[in-house]
């Protein structure tokens, strides 16, 4: 028990706390859009074409995540772009970003000089070494990310549920969309380091689907996949640090476990 | 002349073309909705009646032509409401029956003053419509029927003047459908009304006019239409038959008088 108590006077696990709040916000919020409007795919895209940014970072010598933000916001402007220009199916122009993104990153990485030591905490994440100013970062996403959802969230409601309606009524549908997809490469880059490029999709879906366990309303998911997310990547996070075991991972699967054992309750009542 | 050709229409479209970069959908198609006109689309699929909805929803431009709205109805927004094919909506979609309806507000040219007002105007339609008790559900609960109606309330909420739907037959038990055409003559009288089906026979008795579309439109100052009008009029349709409605359909008719 004083284990317990003392790990919470750690300056590192402090950061990683607020790291796992911020996360389960950011990612409730966005999470909720991307799960009923079926973007996943879309989301994993721009996901996995940030790490060309990490990777020309490493190559030039910046700051990681300023590369991959430049590269994940490129790649969502991209896909929405030829989502609404037509001419190439969406999912192979999703595949397509998707892939000349690791693709180049793998390369960035390759002709960087020497050792790159951080580059797995950004494929698999590293809450423990969560900088102050990611939290800052992190903070200013979800002051945005609040005021659209408060300000225009009749619009992004109607416009997820049906989009022709709304462009019909003379919603101004395409400036919503690019607003949103550039809010979801956000939402993916400061969270990077929570679980990293290759775990990141399931901060954004497995609260969400336990949240619709228990309720049918857009609202209402929100607040609950914030909820899920934060008791699911805060156990993880314990059970990680007394197991020595990778944090990211754990989030994972306890994030699933809560969902499995919900969904299992729900059934049996 | 009828007089009601003196009345200026609502909606004019006048020689409206629309392509694809190869090929032609519509071409040069004439069309006049006036006032507490009942005109029923009819055509084979891919015939172009959905581009048609479209054009005049304004969610695609004609590639030539021109669509113009009377001069005094509100130029921001088109005064229709719209009840679109539901088979393209998500049925999982975390939504409730409320905000449906709410939805269809965007559509008018002269907002609600305030949240209740609009909330208000939402639960009286629900009401009348016969679906008010279940408000709260989400959109994914309700049988074909109900859904139907929800969709018809967010078309009307907006106070339209031309009220579109696109084949609202499909997907709903016959009861409803007898309902929903007899809702539709009532509400007739204050709105034209555009109705989209592949089902002629049910269509004729309640239109006043029809509008066959494939790839041009022919248009029918009657509701009976015959055999011969539809082979003239480059129309291969389904005639369905529903008892007696056939006779209703085929009955000849002397020419345009």
């Amino acid at each position: 028990m004083t284990d317990f108590i003392e790990l919470f006077s750690y300056g590192f696990f402090q950061k990683a706390l607020l790291a796992t709040i911020f996360a389960s916000i950011s990612c409730g919020i966005i999470g909720t859009y991307i799960v009923t409007r079926r973007i996943v795919f879309v989301s994993g895209g721009i996901t996995h074409a940030s790490f060309g940014g990490i990777g020309l970072a490493f190559l030039i010598g910046v700051e990681p995540l300023i590369g991959a933000t430049v590269f994940a916001l490129l790649s969502a402007l991209g896909i929405q772009f030829f989502t609404e220009k037509g001419g190439v199916r969406e999912d192979s122009s999703i595949a397509i970003w998707w892939s000349l993104g690791m693709a180049l990153g793998v390369m960035f990485v390759f002709l960087t000089p020497g050792y790159t030591p951080n580059l797995m905490s950004y494929l698999f994440g590293s809450i423990l070494t969560v900088s102050r100013y990611e939290l800052w970062a992190m903070i200013v996403l979800i002051a945005i990310l609040l005021s659209v959802f408060r300000v225009w969230y009749r619009e992004i409601l109607y416009i997820a549920f049906d989009e022709e309606f709304a462009r019909a009524s003379g919603l101004r549908v395409s400036v919503f969309n690019y607003l949103l997809m550039m809010l979801i490469a956000l939402t993916v880059v400061l969270n990077i380091r929570v679980v990293g490029i290759i775990l990141i999709l399931s901060l954004l879906t497995i609260p969400q689907a336990t949240a619709n366990l228990f309720t049918r309303d857009f609202r209402k998911i929100i607040i609950l996949a914030i909820l899920f997310g934060f008791i699911g990547s805060i156990s993880g996070l314990m059970i990680s640090y007394f197991l020595n075991i990778p944090s990211g991972a754990t989030i994972i699967f306890t994030l699933i476990i809560m969902f499995g054992l919900l969904r299992l309750i729900k059934l049996l009542k | 002349m009828n007089e009601m050709n003196f009345v200026k229409p609502l909606i004019h479209l006048n020689q409206v073309t629309f392509a694809y970069s190869e090929s032609t959908v519509l071409e040069k198609v004439d069309l006049k909705i006036h006032e507490k006109d009942f005109i029923g689309v009819i055509g084979p699929n891919g015939g172009g009646k959905t581009t048609l909805l479209k054009l005049i929803l304004g969610l695609i431009q004609p590639s030539s032509g021109k669509i113009y709205f009377r001069e005094d109805l509100p130029r921001h927004k088109r005064p229709i409401g719209y009840l679109p094919q539901v088979k393209h909506l998500d049925r999982k979609f975390p939504i409730t029956v409320l905000d449906v309806v709410r939805s269809g507000s965007m559509m008018r040219p002269y907002p609600f003053l305030n949240k209740s007002e609009e909330k208000e105007a939402a639960m009286q339609l629900l009401n009348n419509t016969g679906i008010g008790h279940i408000y709260n559900k989400a959109i994914g609960e309700l049988s074909g029927g109900q859904m139907q109606r929800a969709f018809l309330c967010r078309a009307l909420i907006s106070d339209p003047k031309v009220l579109i739907l696109d084949e609202p037959d499909t997907f709903v038990d016959t009861h409803f459908e007898g309902e929903l055409y007899e809702r539709l003559k009532t509400l007739n009288e204050q709105m034209a009304i555009v109705l989209v089906s592949h089902d002629v026979g049910t269509i004729s008795m309640y239109v006043k006019t029809i509008a066959c579309v494939n790839k041009t439109l022919h248009y029918h100052p009657s509701n009976q239409i015959t055999m011969d009008d539809l082979s003239v009029y480059n129309c291969p349709l389904q005639i369905i038959t529903h008892g007696e409605i056939p006779h209703t359909v085929l009955k000849k008719h002397h020419s345009h008088d």
